[in-house]
């Protein structure tokens, strides 16, 4: 958060509650497929529903993949088991929400964010996602006041994890971070799509802040935030107005509140006496999970290279900023495997890195374009052969059919290729031409280059490189 | 054939060597239904129709040679709780009105793979709540030794069918002593295997930590066969036990030669000398039989009921929220959704599942968790340790089945203590997981059956089978 947020002396503490849904074939205790967008209603089945004698039985890809996030997260994965959070609401069929109560799957870990810092890890738990209410007529969109609402299940019992941070982020750029992090991480294990947008990935924040040197303050919980540039407004609105509230006088009230984007406020949603009981007992229809020590290695083995790891490895290959734009979104793309391949048959990585960067972004991290033309183009580049418009105009080509090669595609638009010993030539006669001009150049006049290479522009009808041109002009003046 | 055969294996037989039609079969037990079942009110519902139709198939498939199942041509009633595909599933409450299942139980669906047929669906005590099947929203079922009298319950129309001759066999449930208790005051053989034996996919559930599905018969063979029908690892039950079913059916003429028989001596008391009386009897036919009599203790006993009357409706409070009035069943119109839950909960649930719902909302909840629904969890381990010491003594442990014989109507319906102090001996068996079976043996003074437990450990059915038989055999065998 920007540091003018709050005053001196005074600091801000989150804590992150985010919601994951996992990428599993089917949902997390029945067969019904796990998958977004299809007709409602349509991936439904007894147990979904909560039918009155359906049993769930644990799938274990879901068991499998939230494994692999507590080990991305540095967690310890433990034997576990399920209770029952008993509530009502009608898209929740059974009236109880099958979650991990005091055993969970994953505990004590931690994420470095890029800068550094390290934030703790409680727990990553498994549990079922609710079914989607929508509600219709009233003024809120929620259910009091509303004509009538309409229910999916699809989403009723999609495999979730939860994954709970400790309340070591200070600020909302931290918070932005972690989250941003955590998506990548996710994203690079193949646990889920973590897409806020489509609400495969949620977020809620707690709250407080607390004079330095002074116990933390009352939290609130925010919900309802859906994006990562939400989350950071959302905190600097919500610490704002708690020290607001006790910089005259008046106490923080533990209590959930609403982010509305378009009002850019926090909203109570309940307070904590309010809250619900929700009665937590051991689930009778499950058994304890006790995953082997061997399918915890197979897993911990089997977990692909990290994001964090891998921008350190891009960083070290093209020279580009481990923090840079380049490499943190070629990595969570996930083409830096692509660049890595474009360097090992003899492209320039540095080239390579901005290529795609600038042109992969509706490429997809498995790329079928030849690792062997991108390198031919970076060469040319690199040569002179072509100039860095006509690269690029080369490049858009090759990724629109998916691959070609970049001399023929050079060619094909007449992109003759120059050599030195012509453009040199050309460079000569642009000296003798304009020995007024040369003389003001060779007494440091840096901007009397301009009329010389623009001779050799001429004479080269364009085909020139500039760069080349200015170098060769350069090394004329010795 | 004239004579039609009363029992599992006999039909069955029968049936298939052509002696005798499935439709034979099943016209003669859907007449003494027309006949008798008016007064008894042993079904819900008599899928006269559909038992025909599927009898007809099967002479159909013997006709032409082709196979058909073990059971074929037996016809079985099915307790009300058990979801049958298309079929009424109202677990005699007025909540689940109009409601069909769109799957059948695996018990019902193997049993018809066996070529069993479903005669229709039994009356019980409401969400088998209760223990007289007097808390039925359709009325009570009357016991055919006396109409005056209550059959037992939960599982009475299942338990008066079969000793009314409506049905070779049917099934019931068991949480706390619903086959057993209704076995007993009715004359039948009640069977109540280890939890985990028999999937509990499709039974509606009561208490889900507790329930298991057994038979009614009329001879502890067809106990056995039907026992062994139903039981065996399924995989739509998480707590189903992935092992092989031993044979039953060689138990029950295998002798109790050698076998040691446990006596409770520090057992609760309350049960009548009629009832104590026969339990004598039966323990000297044992003895002659060649079994030894081991005194045994059991200490936790005695705090059974009140643990059971924590955990039991902990669970039923958590398993019958969901009927709400949203998706299916009985819906009162209110003005929104929490009015809506009040008025349909109210309309459509008996007494006696009101109370239990509430107690168990309240030994759930925060405060109150340690002191009840913790301290009853305490309870069960301890049963379970004595149960353990006991059987480390005796192959099988016999007792009562009830305390008491058919009671008249009324008798204990306004009194809930006195009505839950009929299970006294039956509930540790579903605390610890166990298994038990009820046999008749004798009758007490005005001539009404009285029933004596065989209790065993978890997945001690051959030895529970070997002491029913010999039970059996000392009264002339049948």
């Amino acid at each position: 958060m920007s540091e003018s947020l709050l005053p001196e002396g005074w600091e801000l503490v989150v804590g992150l509650e985010v919601h994951v849904e996992l990428d599993t074939k089917t949902k997390l205790f029945s067969g019904s497929p796990n998958r977004f967008g299809d007709e409602p209603n349509t991936n439904i089945d007894p147990v979904t529903l909560g039918l009155p004698g359906a049993l769930p039985v644990l799938n274990k890809q879901a068991v499998e993949l939230a494994m692999r996030i507590g080990l991305a997260l540095n967690c310890t994965v433990q034997s576990c088991t399920f209770h029952r959070k008993n509530y009502f609401y009608p898209d929740m069929p059974k009236a109880y929400q099958i979650s991990q109560y005091d055993q969970p799957l994953n505990v004590n870990g931690y994420l470095d964010l890029p800068g550094g810092v390290r934030i703790g890890v409680e727990r990553a738990h498994l549990e079922e996602d609710t079914g989607k209410s929508t509600h219709i007529g009233g003024a809120t969109g929620r259910i009091h006041g509303s004509d009538f609402s309409l229910i999916d299940f699809n989403r009723a019992g999609v495999p979730l994890v939860e994954i709970v941070s400790h309340p070591d982020i200070r600020t909302s750029e931290q918070a932005r971070q972690y989250v941003s992090e955590l998506r990548a991480i996710l994203v690079a294990i193949g646990a889920s799509d973590a897409k806020m947008e489509e609400g495969s990935m949620r977020c809620d924040a707690n709250v407080s802040v607390h004079r330095f040197g002074e116990p933390f303050g009352t939290r609130c919980e925010i919900k309802n935030v859906n994006s990562i540039r939400s989350l950071g407004r959302a905190i600097e609105y919500e610490a704002r107005r708690q020290y607001d509230i006790i910089e005259n006088g008046g106490t923080i009230r533990q209590e959930t509140r609403h982010w509305d984007d378009a009002d850019g406020r926090t909203h109570t949603l309940r307070s904590k006496e309010d809250a619900d009981d929700y009665r937590y007992f051991l689930e009778p229809d499950l058994v304890p999970l006790a995953p082997s020590a061997e399918w915890i290695e197979n897993v911990r083995t089997a977990l692909p290279k990290l994001p964090a790891q891998r921008r350190v490895e891009l960083s070290a290959l093209t020279g580009a900023d481990v923090e840079g734009e380049a490499v943190t979104v070629v990595v969570e793309r996930g083409q830096d495997a692509y660049v890595a391949e474009v360097a090992q048959v003899g492209g320039d990585a540095a080239k390579t890195l901005i290529y795609v960067l600038q042109a992969f972004a509706e490429v997809g991290a498995q790329s079928s374009i030849p690792p062997a033309d991108i390198a031919a183009l970076t060469m040319m580049e690199r040569d002179g052969k072509v100039t860095a418009t006509q690269a690029k105009t080369i490049l858009a080509e090759i990724v629109e059919k998916g691959g070609g090669d970049p001399v023929v595609i050079a060619q094909s638009h007449g992109f003759e290729a120059m050599d030195y010993s012509a453009v040199e030539a050309m460079v000569d006669a642009a000296i003798t031409a304009q020995p007024d001009a040369w003389a003001k150049y060779c007494n440091g006049e840096e901007k009397a280059v301009g009329a010389l290479v623009g001779a050799v522009m001429k004479a080269s009808q364009g085909k020139a490189d500039g760069k080349i041109v200015t170098a060769l002009l350069q090394k004329r003046k010795g | 054939m004239s004579e039609i055969p009363r029992t599992v294996v006999d039909i069955a037989d029968a049936v298939a060597t052509k002696q005798i039609k499935a439709r034979e079969v099943v016209d003669h037990y859907l007449a003494q239904i027309e006949a008798r079942d008016g007064e008894i009110n042993a079904f819900n519902i008599v899928t006269a129709d559909h038992a025909r139709a599927q009898a007809d198939a099967i002479d159909a498939a013997l006709a032409s040679g082709e196979k058909v199942g073990a059971l074929a041509g037996v016809p079985v009633a099915l307790k009300d709780n058990l979801c049958t595909h298309g079929v009424p599933t109202t677990c005699s409450s007025k909540i689940l009105e109009g409601w069909k299942p769109p799957y059948d139980a695996t018990v019902v669906s193997t049993l018809r793979g066996l070529g069993t047929i479903s005669v229709g669906k039994t009356n019980l005590d409401e969400f088998a709540m209760g223990s007289s099947t007097e808390n039925s929203a359709f009325g009570p079922t009357r016991n055919p030794h006396d109409t005056s009298r209550v059959p037992g319950g939960s599982s009475g129309g299942s338990a008066a069918a079969v000793a009314a001759g409506f049905a070779p066999v049917s099934l019931g449930s068991d949480t706390g002593g619903s086959i057993r208790q209704p076995a007993a005051l009715c004359g039948v053989v009640g069977v109540k295997p280890t939890y985990g034996l028999v999937s509990r996919y499709g039974l509606v559930a009561f208490a889900s930590s507790l329930d298991q599905i057994g038979p009614f018969a009329t001879t502890v063979t067809d106990a056995a066969v039907i026992t062994h029908a139903i039981a065996g690892y399924d995989p739509m039950d998480s707590t189903s036990i992935p092992k092989d079913v031993p044979d039953f059916r060689s138990a029950v003429s295998a002798g109790v030669a050698g076998m040691r028989i446990g006596r409770v001596t520090d057992l609760p008391e309350g049960a009548e000398p009629e009832v104590t009386q026969r339990l004598d009897e039966a323990f000297i036919a044992l003895e002659k039989a060649g079994a030894t009599i081991v005194d045994v203790q059991l200490p936790s006993f005695s705090y059974a009921l009140t643990a059971y009357y924590l955990i039991a409706p902990a669970e039923a409070s958590s398993n019958l929220a969901r009927y709400d009035g949203v998706r299916y069943g009985m819906r009162q119109q209110a003005s929104d959704v929490n009015a809506m839950y009040g008025v349909t909960r109210a309309a459509g649930f008996g007494d006696e599942v009101k109370r239990r719902i509430i107690i168990g909302t309240y030994a759930l909840s925060a405060g109150y968790f340690d002191a009840y629904y913790g301290k009853a969890l305490k309870v069960r381990r301890l049963i379970a340790q004595d149960f353990d010491r006991a059987y480390s003594q005796c192959d099988v442990i016999m007792m009562p089945t009830s305390p008491m014989v058919a009671f008249p109507f009324g008798d204990k319906v306004d009194d809930p203590m006195s009505m839950y102090l009929c299970d006294i001996y039956t509930i540790p068996t579903n605390l610890a997981g166990h298994a038990a079976v009820s046999v008749p043996f004798g009758t007490g003074a005005a001539g009404l059956p009285v029933g004596v437990q065989v209790l065993a450990p978890a997945l001690g059915e051959v030895p529970m089978f070997k002491v029913a038989g010999a039970l059996e055999a000392a009264q002339g065998g049948k």
